[in-house]
């Protein structure tokens, strides 16, 4: 009966966000403002319900009923505890049902955390937000139910896909949805904007912290899947330019042009259309990611559960969210070109320069993700478009995007000149080449590019670490405001990522090699040497687990134990790479297939991967500058009416 | 003409491109077979692991039956593998395994490490049989009913949807009406 209860709660939960969607709406048309009051309680009650909802699917999971059709088919009675909660989000059903969770969550929030907000505002934002949630609440309810049954119930579960009982899966999904789902808001403030017919900076101001946030989400929950299938996927990749990787990349890509767009309409009121666009596109894309993901459209390696009927469904969502709004953009857009003039040399030039890049990344991942499908509906075959366009393309955006950075952060707004700007940044200019320049000596063999890349990373964060210092020699104070510490943090991560996405992509040494027992093989400065397998018995899997000493020199460094593990219950088999992760290298060694009767030849995997982990730590800074960002007091102090626009020399920081 | 109209032409075309990419989807999943309401082609094949033994159409005459074309070499059988598993633990339909185009020691290996969820396997080693089915990819997969003529064909990995939503309601409906 509970299960039922469960559903009962989600179909409470959708009528709940009918009336968050209408009577706020209709309040603020009328001027009701006990209507308008509406729009705290029900999205406080959405809230609530879905957990319940939620709630009752995990514990589904957790006492292994498999009489509900979505546990038996992804869970097992062997499953360890841990990955029962996981398994909740597993498969096509239960994602939906976190995703829908996570906005409700996202709307409560919005509702508790915006009582600053003018009334009629607030209400219009938490009703948009109530429409979006009524659409995917119907897509759960009638496309994709988690709570149905199977009757007759089933004995044993056909187990969790073994590929996602993992750590990194746990974590992964939500912290990813957080991001998409969290661009919902930014959407429903530019929509309220909108409709209020109110296109000031107000709104900007106002959406600022929750895009932070949301962009913060997705930053993390990117690196993580990144990381995940580095290390689960058994062959040493970090990222593979799949059509589901490029889903939750666009809304990225997007989603930092946003928060530099909102920057300089907050500050200097320029670029409010421009603003309003990304907005709304940010979480466009964020459902087109969905769309692609679950329709079967793309064919991809998350392919989980795809299904055309219900790629009708997200299409028609999609249609009905991006069309409106944008159909409400091309009517209520302000015609004028709002804000101050700004020259050439001006911090809102470089900021366009950011802008651009970033829009144009995103329309070459939207464009290499669907012109597969583009060739395909033109009837000239099936092709794919992988890395080396991609690669290729991203390399030449980047150029602009690097160089342009630590300019852009020492420029003033409105206008500058070109010979203070050269004086303050010859020095972090000059550091940049000279460390690039000293890393190519020291590993000649990455070549021209990659060393261009390494001085790129360089001027990134020398460029931000300068502007730090040149606040404080100017101010006599010790006393740096959060935003610069927050935009120095991002800014520095993004370097840091740059010189391991280059070092990386050039140092790697991989080799597939036949070995057995007591076979060595020496690689850069270190030896592997096999010392062979035996069996491990897990929770629900067996395993040959291989053991190898790594030397480096006569010194025993450390000892591997890369596992081949099959799961009973699926038949799958499972790569368990096994790594040594370093500040500057990681050692990885996976096993692949026996290659003899009695197990002692081994296929396997080595690879050497200099300053793999600086990409995602790079990713931590980005991630954690979004959220100091965020977290500055100004977003928390009472939210006045529009105030005079800086003016002066004041720098004004992003 | 209205700048602003710029961003809402491009997502219609894009919608545009999405729909047509929908009914592509659909299509691959949906190929109309000939055979369906033909009776199932003639075969009289050796049964695999147990030398002698053969097993034809007629035998099977009289029960409703599943034919699954497989082969050790196939990617996507061991993808599908797990629902043909649990499609037996049902009980519910017999499952004929037709090995086609495969060595039948890689074939017996291959039944051992994954589990061996059919109720009888036979050997298509030319794969002459599965022309005669108009295979032509693996796996595929056709429900037969109880007079010898296929009812439903499924091409590609086999589904949860495909079986309940298609496989088991048709066993059933062929239970109760005979």
């Amino acid at each position: 009966m509970t299960v039922e209860l469960g559903q009962i709660s989600l179909m409470a939960a959708l009528l709940t966000a009918l009336v968050l969607g209408l009577v706020p709406m209709i309040g603020t048309y009328t001027g009701n403002r006990r209507f308008m009051a509406v729009s705290t309680t029900a999205a406080l009650i959405q809230c609530l319900l879905l957990m319940i909802s939620f709630g009752i699917l995990t514990a589904a999971f957790v006492v292994q009923d498999f009489s509900v059709e979505y546990v038996a088919r992804n869970s097992n009675s062997l499953l360890p505890m841990h990955y029962r909660f996981s398994a909740v989000w597993s498969a096509h059903e239960g994602s939906l049902l976190l995703w829908e969770l996570i906005l409700a969550v996202w709307i409560a929030a919005v509702a508790l955390f915006s009582k600053r907000l003018p009334e009629v505002f607030r209400a219009r934002v938490l009703a948009v937000l109530g429409w979006i949630s009524v659409g995917f609440l119907l897509f759960i309810l009638l496309t994709s139910n988690p709570f149905g049954r199977l009757i007759p119930s089933a004995v044993e579960g056909l187990d969790l896909n073994p590929l996602l009982q993992d750590f990194g899966l746990i974590i992964h999904p939500p912290l990813l949805y957080m991001g998409y789902v969290g661009f919902s808001v930014a959407f429903a403030f530019a929509v309220a904007a909108l409709l209020g017919g109110e296109v000031n900076r107000d709104w900007v101001r106002w959406s600022r912290p929750w895009t932070l946030i949301a962009w913060a989400f997705l930053t993390i929950g990117i690196a993580l899947g990144s990381w995940w299938a580095y290390y689960e996927l058994g062959w040493g990749g970090y990222w593979f330019w799949d059509p589901v990787e490029n889903a939750s990349f666009m809304p990225w890509l997007v989603g930092t042009a946003l928060i530099h767009s909102q920057a300089v309409t907050e500050k200097r009121g320029a670029f409010g259309n421009w603003t309003l666009l990304l907005a709304l596109s940010a979480f466009s894309l964020s459902l087109l990611g969905t769309f692609l993901v679950r329709s079967g459209v793309l064919t991809s390696v998350h392919a989980f559960a795809s299904d055309p009927t219900r790629g009708i469904f997200i299409l028609a969502y999609l249609g009905i969210v991006v069309g409106s709004s944008l159909t409400l953009y091309a009517i209520r857009a302000p015609k004028m070109i709002q804000g101050g003039g700004f020259a050439g040399t001006s911090r809102e030039t470089f900021l366009l320069i950011n802008n651009l890049v970033f829009a144009v990344m995103a329309a070459m991942v939207l464009t290499g993700t669907l012109y597969p499908l583009l060739i395909d509906a033109m009837g000239a075959g099936k092709i794919s478009v992988g890395p080396p366009y991609f690669g290729l393309l991203f390399t030449w955006l980047l150029v602009p995007m690097v160089l342009a950075l630590p300019i852009g952060i020492f420029t003033r707004w409105q206008k500058d000149t070109g010979s203070r700007l050269a004086g303050m940044l010859r020095w972090p200019m000059a550091m940049a080449l000279v460390f690039g320049a000293g890393v190519w000596i020291m590993e000649p063999e990455i070549g021209f590019v990659s060393a261009a890349g390494v001085t790129g990373g360089a001027w990134v964060i020398f460029g931000s670490i300068f502007y730090v210092g040149h606040l404080l020699s100017r101010k006599n104070s010790l006393k740096i405001p959060g935003s610069v510490l927050a935009m120095t943090l991002a800014h520095v991560g993004l370097g840091v990522f740059l010189i391991g996405l280059s070092l990386v992509s050039t140092l790697s040494t991989e080799k597939h090699l036949r070995m057995e027992a007591g076979d060595k093989y020496q690689m850069v400065d270190y030896t592997f040497e096999f010392l062979g397998t035996k069996i491990v018995q897990g929770p629900n899997y067996t395993a040959d687990e291989g053991e190898f000493v790594v030397y480096k020199g006569d010194k025993e460094v450390t000892r591997l134990y890369p596992q081949k593990r099959e799961y009973a219950q699926r038949g799958n088999t499972m790569t368990e790479a096994a790594i040594d992760p370093g500040f500057t290298r990681d050692l990885y060694v996976s096993l692949g297939e026996p290659l003899d009767q009695n197990g002692r030849a081994w296929a396997v995997r080595v690879y050497h991967k200099p300053f793999i982990r600086w990409i995602w730590l790079g990713s931590i800074f980005m991630m954690l500058g979004g959220i100091l960002a965020a977290a500055n007091k100004r977003y928390r102090r009472k939210m006045p009416a529009t105030k005079p626009v800086n003016t002066g020399t004041k720098e004004v920081t992003a | 003409m209205n700048s602003r109209l710029f961003p809402l032409l491009g997502f219609l075309l894009l919608v545009g491109l999405l729909v047509v990419g929908l009914k592509i989807a659909d299509r691959k999943t949906n190929l109309p077979s000939p055979l369906i309401d033909k009776p199932v082609p003639a075969f009289d094949l050796p049964v695999l692991a147990s030398p002698g033994e053969r097993m034809s159409k007629e035998s099977l005459l009289g029960k409703p039956y599943l034919v699954n074309f497989w082969g050790s070499w196939c990617v996507t059988c061991r993808a599908e593998h797990p629902v043909v598993t649990e499609l037996a633990r049902l009980n519910a339909v017999y499952i004929v395994g037709m090995n086609f185009r495969d060595e039948s020691t890689d074939a017996i290996a291959w039944l051992k490490r994954w589990g061996n969820p059919y109720d009888v396997s036979l050997i298509d080693f030319d794969g002459r049989v599965s022309i005669d089915f108009g295979v032509y990819a693996a796996p595929e997969t056709f429900l037969v009913d109880p007079s010898g003529t296929i009812v439903f064909k499924h091409l590609g990995q086999l589904t949860w949807e495909v079986v309940q939503n298609e496989i088991l309601p048709r066993v059933a409906n062929m239970e109760s009406g005979s």
